[in-house]
Protein backbone atom coordinates (compact mmCIF):
# COMPACT_ATOMS: atom_id res chain seq x y z
CA UNK A 1 0.00 0.00 0.00
CA UNK A 2 1.34 3.34 -1.04
CA UNK A 3 1.44 5.81 1.80
CA UNK A 4 -0.37 9.03 1.10
CA UNK A 5 1.92 12.00 1.18
CA UNK A 6 0.71 15.54 0.90
CA UNK A 7 1.95 17.31 -2.20
CA UNK A 8 4.92 19.46 -1.26
CA UNK A 9 4.00 23.16 -1.08
CA UNK A 10 5.72 23.98 -4.33
CA UNK A 11 4.30 26.15 -7.06
CA UNK A 12 3.66 23.71 -9.93
CA UNK A 13 4.41 26.38 -12.51
CA UNK A 14 7.71 27.54 -11.05
CA UNK A 15 9.82 26.55 -14.06
CA UNK A 16 7.72 28.64 -16.44
CA UNK A 17 7.70 31.55 -14.01
CA UNK A 18 11.48 31.58 -13.67
CA UNK A 19 11.94 31.20 -17.41
CA UNK A 20 9.62 34.12 -18.15
CA UNK A 21 11.29 36.27 -15.52
CA UNK A 22 14.68 35.56 -17.10
CA UNK A 23 13.36 36.39 -20.56
CA UNK A 24 11.88 39.61 -19.24
CA UNK A 25 15.17 40.67 -17.64
CA UNK A 26 17.18 39.80 -20.74
CA UNK A 27 14.81 41.80 -22.97
CA UNK A 28 14.21 44.69 -20.60
CA UNK A 29 17.74 45.72 -19.75
CA UNK A 30 18.84 46.55 -23.30
CA UNK A 31 15.40 47.98 -24.05
CA UNK A 32 15.52 50.31 -21.11
CA UNK A 33 19.02 51.34 -22.00
CA UNK A 34 18.06 52.07 -25.63
CA UNK A 35 15.02 54.08 -24.60
CA UNK A 36 17.19 56.03 -22.14
CA UNK A 37 14.78 54.98 -19.44
CA UNK A 38 15.66 57.14 -16.50
CA UNK A 39 12.83 58.07 -14.15
CA UNK A 40 15.34 59.86 -11.95
CA UNK A 41 15.56 62.50 -14.67
CA UNK A 42 12.01 63.50 -13.81
CA UNK A 43 12.99 64.26 -10.20
CA UNK A 44 16.01 66.35 -11.07
CA UNK A 45 16.01 69.90 -9.68
CA UNK A 46 15.77 71.62 -13.07
CA UNK A 47 13.13 69.37 -14.59
CA UNK A 48 10.99 69.47 -11.46
CA UNK A 49 11.08 73.24 -11.57
CA UNK A 50 10.14 73.46 -15.25
CA UNK A 51 7.39 70.86 -14.79
CA UNK A 52 5.99 72.72 -11.83
CA UNK A 53 6.08 76.02 -13.69
CA UNK A 54 4.43 74.49 -16.77
CA UNK A 55 1.72 72.77 -14.73
CA UNK A 56 1.08 75.93 -12.71
CA UNK A 57 0.23 77.79 -15.92
CA UNK A 58 -2.52 75.23 -16.72
CA UNK A 59 -4.90 76.73 -14.18
CA UNK A 60 -7.08 78.54 -14.82
CA UNK A 61 -7.81 77.61 -18.45
CA UNK A 62 -7.93 80.65 -20.70
CA UNK A 63 -11.55 81.44 -21.55
CA UNK A 64 -11.64 85.08 -22.68
CA UNK A 65 -13.82 85.68 -25.74
CA UNK A 66 -11.18 86.52 -28.36
CA UNK A 67 -9.26 83.37 -27.48
CA UNK A 68 -12.41 81.22 -27.53
CA UNK A 69 -13.25 82.63 -30.96
CA UNK A 70 -9.77 81.70 -32.15
CA UNK A 71 -10.17 78.18 -30.78
CA UNK A 72 -13.61 77.84 -32.36
CA UNK A 73 -12.19 78.87 -35.73
CA UNK A 74 -9.33 76.39 -35.39
CA UNK A 75 -11.75 73.64 -34.38
CA UNK A 76 -13.99 74.24 -37.37
CA UNK A 77 -10.90 74.21 -39.58
CA UNK A 78 -9.94 70.83 -38.13
CA UNK A 79 -13.40 69.49 -39.00
CA UNK A 80 -13.11 70.97 -42.49
CA UNK A 81 -9.67 69.40 -43.06
CA UNK A 82 -10.98 66.01 -41.94
CA UNK A 83 -14.14 66.24 -44.05
CA UNK A 84 -12.50 67.43 -47.27
CA UNK A 85 -9.61 64.99 -46.75
CA UNK A 86 -11.96 62.05 -46.27
CA UNK A 87 -14.03 63.07 -49.31
CA UNK A 88 -10.88 63.16 -51.44
CA UNK A 89 -9.87 59.81 -49.97
CA UNK A 90 -13.17 58.36 -51.18
CA UNK A 91 -12.48 59.84 -54.63
CA UNK A 92 -9.04 58.17 -54.63
CA UNK A 93 -10.19 54.86 -53.20
CA UNK A 94 -13.28 54.22 -55.31
CA UNK A 95 -11.69 53.81 -58.75
CA UNK A 96 -8.83 51.77 -57.30
CA UNK A 97 -11.21 49.46 -55.48
CA UNK A 98 -13.34 49.04 -58.61
CA UNK A 99 -10.30 48.31 -60.77
CA UNK A 100 -8.76 45.88 -58.33
CA UNK A 101 -11.75 43.87 -57.17
CA UNK A 102 -11.92 40.29 -58.34
CA UNK A 103 -15.69 40.24 -58.22
CA UNK A 104 -16.03 42.18 -61.45
CA UNK A 105 -13.42 40.19 -63.35
CA UNK A 106 -14.91 38.92 -66.61
CA UNK A 107 -11.98 36.66 -67.40
CA UNK A 108 -12.17 35.04 -63.97
CA UNK A 109 -15.83 34.35 -64.61
CA UNK A 110 -15.30 32.79 -68.02
CA UNK A 111 -12.28 30.58 -67.56
CA UNK A 112 -12.05 30.48 -63.80
CA UNK A 113 -8.71 32.30 -64.05
CA UNK A 114 -7.84 35.90 -64.60
CA UNK A 115 -5.80 36.94 -67.58
CA UNK A 116 -2.19 37.66 -66.65
CA UNK A 117 -2.37 41.36 -67.48
CA UNK A 118 -5.56 41.93 -65.46
CA UNK A 119 -4.11 40.04 -62.52
CA UNK A 120 -0.94 42.13 -62.83
CA UNK A 121 -2.90 45.39 -62.75
CA UNK A 122 -4.81 44.21 -59.70
CA UNK A 123 -1.58 43.36 -57.85
CA UNK A 124 -0.07 46.72 -58.82
CA UNK A 125 -3.07 48.63 -57.45
CA UNK A 126 -3.06 46.64 -54.23
CA UNK A 127 0.64 47.41 -53.73
CA UNK A 128 0.05 51.10 -54.37
CA UNK A 129 -2.68 51.10 -51.73
CA UNK A 130 -0.29 49.43 -49.28
CA UNK A 131 2.34 52.12 -49.86
CA UNK A 132 -0.23 54.90 -49.42
CA UNK A 133 -1.46 53.62 -46.09
CA UNK A 134 1.80 52.36 -44.63
CA UNK A 135 3.17 55.91 -44.42
CA UNK A 136 1.46 57.51 -41.42
CA UNK A 137 -0.63 60.60 -42.14
CA UNK A 138 1.60 62.78 -40.02
CA UNK A 139 4.60 61.84 -42.17
CA UNK A 140 2.66 62.68 -45.34
CA UNK A 141 1.77 65.98 -43.66
CA UNK A 142 5.42 66.60 -42.80
CA UNK A 143 6.37 66.00 -46.44
CA UNK A 144 3.60 68.15 -47.89
CA UNK A 145 4.18 71.00 -45.47
CA UNK A 146 7.55 71.21 -47.17
CA UNK A 147 6.16 70.79 -50.69
CA UNK A 148 3.12 73.11 -50.53
CA UNK A 149 3.84 75.22 -47.45
CA UNK A 150 2.37 75.46 -43.96
CA UNK A 151 -1.38 75.34 -43.67
CA UNK A 152 -4.42 73.18 -44.12
CA UNK A 153 -3.69 72.09 -47.71
CA UNK A 154 -0.92 69.82 -46.44
CA UNK A 155 -3.32 68.31 -43.90
CA UNK A 156 -6.01 67.69 -46.50
CA UNK A 157 -3.58 65.97 -48.87
CA UNK A 158 -2.09 63.88 -46.07
CA UNK A 159 -5.50 62.58 -45.00
CA UNK A 160 -6.57 62.03 -48.60
CA UNK A 161 -3.50 59.87 -49.34
CA UNK A 162 -3.35 57.76 -46.16
CA UNK A 163 -7.10 57.29 -45.91
CA UNK A 164 -7.32 56.73 -49.66
CA UNK A 165 -5.04 53.73 -49.14
CA UNK A 166 -7.01 52.48 -46.13
CA UNK A 167 -10.45 53.01 -47.68
CA UNK A 168 -9.29 51.40 -50.94
CA UNK A 169 -8.21 48.27 -49.12
CA UNK A 170 -11.35 48.04 -47.02
CA UNK A 171 -13.65 48.81 -49.98
CA UNK A 172 -11.96 45.93 -51.80
CA UNK A 173 -12.55 43.61 -48.88
CA UNK A 174 -16.18 44.66 -48.56
CA UNK A 175 -16.82 44.24 -52.28
CA UNK A 176 -15.25 40.80 -52.25
CA UNK A 177 -16.79 39.53 -49.04
CA UNK A 178 -20.38 40.47 -49.80
CA UNK A 179 -22.88 38.29 -51.64
CA UNK A 180 -21.41 37.96 -55.12
CA UNK A 181 -23.98 35.65 -56.72
CA UNK A 182 -26.12 38.48 -58.06
CA UNK A 183 -23.13 40.17 -59.68
CA UNK A 184 -21.89 36.93 -61.19
CA UNK A 185 -25.33 36.06 -62.51
CA UNK A 186 -25.64 39.47 -64.15
CA UNK A 187 -22.16 39.23 -65.70
CA UNK A 188 -22.78 35.69 -66.91
CA UNK A 189 -26.02 36.77 -68.57
CA UNK A 190 -24.38 39.52 -70.54
CA UNK A 191 -24.74 42.60 -68.37
CA UNK A 192 -21.92 45.10 -68.74
CA UNK A 193 -19.58 45.45 -65.80
CA UNK A 194 -20.94 48.84 -64.81
CA UNK A 195 -24.46 47.41 -64.87
CA UNK A 196 -23.38 44.40 -62.85
CA UNK A 197 -21.72 46.68 -60.33
CA UNK A 198 -24.58 49.18 -60.03
CA UNK A 199 -27.36 46.61 -59.83
CA UNK A 200 -25.59 43.60 -58.34
CA UNK A 201 -22.70 44.63 -56.10
CA UNK A 202 -23.44 48.16 -54.95
CA UNK A 203 -26.92 47.60 -53.43
CA UNK A 204 -25.54 44.76 -51.32
CA UNK A 205 -22.42 46.56 -50.14
CA UNK A 206 -23.47 50.21 -49.89
CA UNK A 207 -24.49 50.32 -46.19
CA UNK A 208 -21.21 48.78 -45.11
CA UNK A 209 -19.15 51.00 -47.43
CA UNK A 210 -20.83 54.16 -46.14
CA UNK A 211 -20.60 53.15 -42.53
CA UNK A 212 -16.88 52.40 -42.77
CA UNK A 213 -16.34 55.74 -44.49
CA UNK A 214 -18.12 57.57 -41.67
CA UNK A 215 -15.99 55.71 -39.15
CA UNK A 216 -12.85 56.84 -41.00
CA UNK A 217 -14.10 60.42 -40.99
CA UNK A 218 -14.22 60.19 -37.21
CA UNK A 219 -10.62 58.94 -37.18
CA UNK A 220 -9.64 61.74 -39.58
CA UNK A 221 -10.83 64.34 -37.08
CA UNK A 222 -8.52 62.92 -34.45
CA UNK A 223 -5.70 62.66 -36.98
CA UNK A 224 -6.09 66.20 -38.23
CA UNK A 225 -5.65 67.56 -34.71
CA UNK A 226 -2.43 65.63 -34.37
CA UNK A 227 -1.20 66.69 -37.82
CA UNK A 228 -1.52 70.31 -36.77
CA UNK A 229 1.58 69.72 -34.66
CA UNK A 230 3.73 69.61 -37.79
CA UNK A 231 2.08 72.73 -39.18
CA UNK A 232 -0.83 71.30 -41.10
CA UNK A 233 -3.42 73.73 -39.73
CA UNK A 234 -6.34 73.52 -37.34
CA UNK A 235 -6.55 72.96 -33.61
CA UNK A 236 -3.26 71.05 -33.42
CA UNK A 237 -1.28 73.93 -34.84
CA UNK A 238 -2.73 76.30 -32.24
CA UNK A 239 -1.99 73.77 -29.50
CA UNK A 240 1.59 73.44 -30.65
CA UNK A 241 2.05 77.21 -30.63
CA UNK A 242 0.67 77.47 -27.10
CA UNK A 243 2.88 74.63 -25.93
CA UNK A 244 5.95 76.28 -27.42
CA UNK A 245 5.08 79.40 -25.43
CA UNK A 246 4.44 77.23 -22.36
CA UNK A 247 0.97 78.83 -22.10
CA UNK A 248 -0.64 76.01 -20.12
CA UNK A 249 -3.99 77.78 -19.72
CA UNK A 250 -4.40 77.88 -23.49
CA UNK A 251 -3.30 74.26 -23.81
CA UNK A 252 -5.86 73.16 -21.20
CA UNK A 253 -8.70 75.00 -22.96
CA UNK A 254 -7.76 73.42 -26.27
CA UNK A 255 -7.40 69.97 -24.74
CA UNK A 256 -10.91 70.27 -23.33
CA UNK A 257 -12.23 71.46 -26.70
CA UNK A 258 -10.40 68.57 -28.38
CA UNK A 259 -11.93 66.00 -26.05
CA UNK A 260 -15.37 67.52 -26.62
CA UNK A 261 -14.83 67.55 -30.39
CA UNK A 262 -13.79 63.90 -30.43
CA UNK A 263 -16.78 62.83 -28.38
CA UNK A 264 -19.15 64.84 -30.60
CA UNK A 265 -17.62 63.25 -33.70
CA UNK A 266 -17.97 59.88 -31.99
CA UNK A 267 -21.67 60.45 -31.34
CA UNK A 268 -22.37 61.81 -34.82
CA UNK A 269 -20.54 58.91 -36.42
CA UNK A 270 -22.29 56.22 -34.40
CA UNK A 271 -25.71 57.84 -35.02
CA UNK A 272 -25.02 58.06 -38.74
CA UNK A 273 -23.81 54.48 -38.85
CA UNK A 274 -26.86 53.19 -37.04
CA UNK A 275 -29.01 55.12 -39.50
CA UNK A 276 -27.08 53.75 -42.49
CA UNK A 277 -27.17 50.14 -41.37
CA UNK B 1 -36.37 56.81 -42.36
CA UNK B 2 -38.48 57.87 -45.30
CA UNK B 3 -37.24 57.43 -48.80
CA UNK B 4 -37.07 61.11 -49.62
CA UNK B 5 -34.82 61.81 -46.61
CA UNK B 6 -32.53 59.04 -47.71
CA UNK B 7 -32.27 59.98 -51.37
CA UNK B 8 -32.63 63.77 -51.36
CA UNK B 9 -32.30 65.48 -47.99
CA UNK B 10 -29.31 63.55 -46.64
CA UNK B 11 -27.13 63.91 -49.77
CA UNK B 12 -28.05 67.61 -50.03
CA UNK B 13 -27.19 68.17 -46.39
CA UNK B 14 -23.87 66.43 -46.90
CA UNK B 15 -23.08 68.54 -49.99
CA UNK B 16 -23.88 71.75 -48.09
CA UNK B 17 -21.63 70.65 -45.22
CA UNK B 18 -18.86 69.78 -47.66
CA UNK B 19 -19.20 73.14 -49.44
CA UNK B 20 -18.95 74.95 -46.10
CA UNK B 21 -15.82 72.95 -45.30
CA UNK B 22 -14.19 73.69 -48.65
CA UNK B 23 -15.03 77.38 -48.25
CA UNK B 24 -13.16 77.57 -44.91
CA UNK B 25 -9.96 76.06 -46.19
CA UNK B 26 -7.44 78.61 -47.30
CA UNK B 27 -5.90 76.31 -49.89
CA UNK B 28 -5.78 77.68 -53.40
CA UNK B 29 -6.58 74.43 -55.13
CA UNK B 30 -6.41 75.76 -58.68
CA UNK B 31 -2.83 76.91 -58.20
CA UNK B 32 -2.00 73.67 -56.37
CA UNK B 33 -2.74 71.68 -59.50
CA UNK B 34 -1.15 74.20 -61.86
CA UNK B 35 1.72 72.98 -63.98
CA UNK B 36 4.19 75.12 -62.07
CA UNK B 37 3.15 73.74 -58.68
CA UNK B 38 3.13 70.18 -59.97
CA UNK B 39 6.62 70.72 -61.40
CA UNK B 40 7.83 72.01 -58.03
CA UNK B 41 6.34 69.01 -56.29
CA UNK B 42 8.01 66.77 -58.85
CA UNK B 43 11.36 68.39 -58.07
CA UNK B 44 10.74 67.89 -54.37
CA UNK B 45 9.82 64.24 -54.90
CA UNK B 46 12.77 63.52 -57.19
CA UNK B 47 15.05 64.93 -54.48
CA UNK B 48 14.35 61.76 -52.49
CA UNK B 49 16.00 59.53 -55.10
CA UNK B 50 18.38 57.88 -54.48
CA UNK B 51 18.09 57.28 -50.73
CA UNK B 52 21.29 57.78 -48.76
CA UNK B 53 22.98 54.39 -48.55
CA UNK B 54 26.41 55.01 -47.02
CA UNK B 55 27.28 52.60 -44.22
CA UNK B 56 27.57 55.07 -41.31
CA UNK B 57 24.18 56.57 -42.13
CA UNK B 58 22.57 53.14 -42.47
CA UNK B 59 24.03 52.22 -39.09
CA UNK B 60 22.57 55.37 -37.59
CA UNK B 61 19.17 54.61 -39.11
CA UNK B 62 19.33 51.06 -37.80
CA UNK B 63 20.15 52.40 -34.36
CA UNK B 64 17.19 54.79 -34.50
CA UNK B 65 14.97 51.90 -35.59
CA UNK B 66 16.12 49.92 -32.55
CA UNK B 67 15.43 52.95 -30.39
CA UNK B 68 11.91 53.15 -31.84
CA UNK B 69 11.42 49.47 -31.12
CA UNK B 70 12.65 49.93 -27.56
CA UNK B 71 10.30 52.90 -27.05
CA UNK B 72 7.35 50.85 -28.23
CA UNK B 73 8.21 47.78 -26.13
CA UNK B 74 8.87 49.68 -22.96
CA UNK B 75 5.94 52.04 -23.44
CA UNK B 76 3.58 49.11 -23.95
CA UNK B 77 4.99 47.25 -20.96
CA UNK B 78 4.63 50.23 -18.64
CA UNK B 79 1.09 50.61 -19.96
CA UNK B 80 0.34 46.98 -19.13
CA UNK B 81 1.42 47.60 -15.56
CA UNK B 82 -0.45 50.90 -15.30
CA UNK B 83 -3.46 49.53 -17.15
CA UNK B 84 -3.73 46.49 -14.90
CA UNK B 85 -3.32 48.61 -11.78
CA UNK B 86 -6.17 50.87 -12.89
CA UNK B 87 -8.26 48.05 -14.34
CA UNK B 88 -8.61 46.49 -10.88
CA UNK B 89 -10.56 49.43 -9.45
CA UNK B 90 -12.16 50.15 -12.84
CA UNK B 91 -13.65 46.66 -12.98
CA UNK B 92 -15.52 47.45 -9.76
CA UNK B 93 -13.39 45.43 -7.35
CA UNK B 94 -13.05 48.15 -4.73
CA UNK B 95 -16.48 49.67 -4.84
CA UNK B 96 -18.30 52.22 -6.96
CA UNK B 97 -16.41 55.43 -6.07
CA UNK B 98 -13.08 53.79 -6.92
CA UNK B 99 -14.61 52.44 -10.13
CA UNK B 100 -15.74 55.85 -11.35
CA UNK B 101 -12.51 57.54 -10.32
CA UNK B 102 -10.42 54.93 -12.16
CA UNK B 103 -12.61 55.13 -15.26
CA UNK B 104 -12.27 58.90 -15.26
CA UNK B 105 -8.48 58.70 -15.14
CA UNK B 106 -8.47 56.08 -17.92
CA UNK B 107 -10.77 58.19 -20.11
CA UNK B 108 -8.56 61.26 -19.81
CA UNK B 109 -5.40 59.26 -20.48
CA UNK B 110 -6.98 57.71 -23.56
CA UNK B 111 -8.56 60.88 -24.91
CA UNK B 112 -5.21 62.66 -25.25
CA UNK B 113 -3.29 61.37 -28.30
CA UNK B 114 0.27 60.05 -27.88
CA UNK B 115 1.72 62.97 -29.75
CA UNK B 116 0.05 65.53 -27.50
CA UNK B 117 1.24 63.62 -24.43
CA UNK B 118 4.73 63.60 -25.90
CA UNK B 119 4.78 67.33 -26.55
CA UNK B 120 3.82 67.97 -22.93
CA UNK B 121 6.16 65.38 -21.42
CA UNK B 122 9.10 66.75 -23.37
CA UNK B 123 8.87 69.76 -21.04
CA UNK B 124 9.36 67.55 -17.97
CA UNK B 125 11.58 64.74 -19.23
CA UNK B 126 13.58 66.65 -21.82
CA UNK B 127 14.05 65.76 -25.49
CA UNK B 128 14.74 62.11 -26.28
CA UNK B 129 13.32 58.62 -26.30
CA UNK B 130 12.43 58.62 -22.60
CA UNK B 131 9.75 61.26 -23.25
CA UNK B 132 8.40 59.14 -26.10
CA UNK B 133 8.27 56.07 -23.87
CA UNK B 134 6.31 57.90 -21.21
CA UNK B 135 3.94 59.41 -23.77
CA UNK B 136 3.14 55.99 -25.20
CA UNK B 137 2.79 54.59 -21.70
CA UNK B 138 0.26 57.24 -20.64
CA UNK B 139 -1.98 56.98 -23.70
CA UNK B 140 -1.79 53.19 -23.84
CA UNK B 141 -2.55 52.91 -20.12
CA UNK B 142 -5.86 54.58 -20.91
CA UNK B 143 -6.60 52.23 -23.80
CA UNK B 144 -5.45 49.00 -22.17
CA UNK B 145 -6.88 49.88 -18.76
CA UNK B 146 -10.35 50.11 -20.18
CA UNK B 147 -10.00 46.91 -22.24
CA UNK B 148 -8.48 45.07 -19.27
CA UNK B 149 -11.27 46.24 -16.98
CA UNK B 150 -13.86 44.92 -19.39
CA UNK B 151 -12.07 41.56 -19.68
CA UNK B 152 -11.82 41.24 -15.90
CA UNK B 153 -15.50 42.06 -15.54
CA UNK B 154 -16.37 39.36 -18.05
CA UNK B 155 -14.49 36.59 -16.23
CA UNK B 156 -16.99 34.26 -14.49
CA UNK B 157 -16.54 34.89 -10.75
CA UNK B 158 -17.07 31.25 -9.62
CA UNK B 159 -13.42 30.22 -9.30
CA UNK B 160 -12.53 33.42 -7.47
CA UNK B 161 -15.52 32.99 -5.12
CA UNK B 162 -14.59 29.37 -4.41
CA UNK B 163 -11.05 30.32 -3.45
CA UNK B 164 -12.20 33.24 -1.31
CA UNK B 165 -14.76 31.09 0.53
CA UNK B 166 -12.01 28.62 1.38
CA UNK B 167 -9.98 31.32 3.02
CA UNK B 168 -7.59 32.42 0.30
CA UNK B 169 -6.48 36.04 0.49
CA UNK B 170 -7.99 38.37 -2.15
CA UNK B 171 -4.69 39.02 -3.94
CA UNK B 172 -3.85 35.31 -4.17
CA UNK B 173 -7.38 34.48 -5.28
CA UNK B 174 -7.06 37.05 -8.05
CA UNK B 175 -3.66 35.73 -9.16
CA UNK B 176 -4.78 32.09 -9.24
CA UNK B 177 -8.32 32.39 -10.58
CA UNK B 178 -9.34 35.61 -12.32
CA UNK B 179 -5.98 36.52 -13.83
CA UNK B 180 -5.26 33.17 -15.53
CA UNK B 181 -8.78 33.13 -16.96
CA UNK B 182 -8.46 36.60 -18.42
CA UNK B 183 -4.81 36.26 -19.42
CA UNK B 184 -5.23 35.10 -23.06
CA UNK B 185 -7.45 38.07 -23.80
CA UNK B 186 -5.18 40.50 -21.97
CA UNK B 187 -2.21 39.19 -23.94
CA UNK B 188 -3.94 39.56 -27.26
CA UNK B 189 -5.03 43.13 -26.44
CA UNK B 190 -1.46 43.90 -25.47
CA UNK B 191 -0.05 42.52 -28.71
CA UNK B 192 -2.58 44.46 -30.73
CA UNK B 193 -1.66 47.65 -28.89
CA UNK B 194 2.04 46.97 -29.36
CA UNK B 195 1.49 46.86 -33.12
CA UNK B 196 -0.25 50.22 -32.85
CA UNK B 197 2.49 51.60 -30.65
CA UNK B 198 5.25 50.74 -33.10
CA UNK B 199 3.47 52.97 -35.59
CA UNK B 200 3.04 55.65 -32.97
CA UNK B 201 6.66 55.37 -31.81
CA UNK B 202 7.94 55.96 -35.33
CA UNK B 203 6.22 59.33 -35.47
CA UNK B 204 6.52 60.57 -31.86
CA UNK B 205 9.96 61.85 -32.74
CA UNK B 206 8.57 64.77 -34.72
CA UNK B 207 7.97 66.56 -31.41
CA UNK B 208 11.43 65.57 -30.21
CA UNK B 209 10.67 62.27 -28.52
CA UNK B 210 13.40 60.17 -30.14
CA UNK B 211 13.58 57.32 -32.62
CA UNK B 212 13.09 57.32 -36.38
CA UNK B 213 10.61 60.21 -36.26
CA UNK B 214 13.14 62.56 -34.75
CA UNK B 215 15.64 61.61 -37.45
CA UNK B 216 13.07 62.14 -40.20
CA UNK B 217 12.11 65.52 -38.79
CA UNK B 218 15.73 66.55 -38.43
CA UNK B 219 16.71 65.64 -42.00
CA UNK B 220 13.56 67.05 -43.55
CA UNK B 221 14.11 70.31 -41.70
CA UNK B 222 17.55 70.57 -43.27
CA UNK B 223 16.13 69.53 -46.66
CA UNK B 224 18.42 66.48 -46.66
CA UNK B 225 15.90 64.52 -48.66
CA UNK B 226 18.14 61.55 -49.54
CA UNK B 227 18.64 60.83 -45.84
CA UNK B 228 14.92 61.38 -45.21
CA UNK B 229 14.10 58.79 -47.88
CA UNK B 230 16.24 56.18 -46.12
CA UNK B 231 14.51 56.89 -42.82
CA UNK B 232 11.10 56.60 -44.52
CA UNK B 233 12.05 53.18 -45.88
CA UNK B 234 13.21 52.12 -42.43
CA UNK B 235 9.86 53.20 -40.98
CA UNK B 236 7.88 51.20 -43.51
CA UNK B 237 10.11 48.16 -43.07
CA UNK B 238 9.85 48.30 -39.29
CA UNK B 239 6.07 48.49 -39.34
CA UNK B 240 5.83 45.65 -41.88
CA UNK B 241 8.20 43.51 -39.79
CA UNK B 242 6.18 43.98 -36.64
CA UNK B 243 2.95 43.21 -38.50
CA UNK B 244 4.37 39.90 -39.68
CA UNK B 245 5.80 39.09 -36.26
CA UNK B 246 2.63 39.80 -34.33
CA UNK B 247 0.50 37.94 -36.88
CA UNK B 248 2.72 34.94 -36.38
CA UNK B 249 2.57 35.25 -32.59
CA UNK B 250 -1.21 35.55 -32.70
CA UNK B 251 -1.56 32.46 -34.89
CA UNK B 252 0.71 30.48 -32.58
CA UNK B 253 -1.12 31.53 -29.46
CA UNK B 254 -4.62 31.03 -30.84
Amino acid sequence: MHAYTAAPPVDPAWRARIAWTLVAVVVLIPTGWLAEFNPAALWGEASLRSTRQFLATFFPPRVDLPFLALVAGATWKTVAIATVGTTLAVVIATPFALLATRVLSVSALAGGRMCALCAGIRVAIRSLLIVLRSIPEIVWALLFVRAVGLGDTAGVIAIALTYGGMLGKVYLEILESGETQATRALLANGASRSQAFLYGTLPVCLPELMSYTVYRWECAIRASVVMGFVGAGGLGQQMELSMKMLAGGEVLTMLLVFVALVSVADTVSSTLRRWLA
Amino acid sequence: MSNITRTVVAPLAFLLFLAACVATLSGDWASLFSLEALGKMGDFASGFVPPAMDAPFLARTGWAALETLAISVLGTLLAVIGGLALALPASGRWGLPAKFAARGVLNVARAIPELVWASMIVVAAGLGPFAGTLALAFHTTGVLGRLFAESLENVPPDANDALRRNGVAPAAAFCYSTLPQALPQLTSYTLYRWENNIRAATILGVVGAGGLGQMLYFHLSLFQTHEAATVLFAMIALVALVDVLSNWLRLRMA
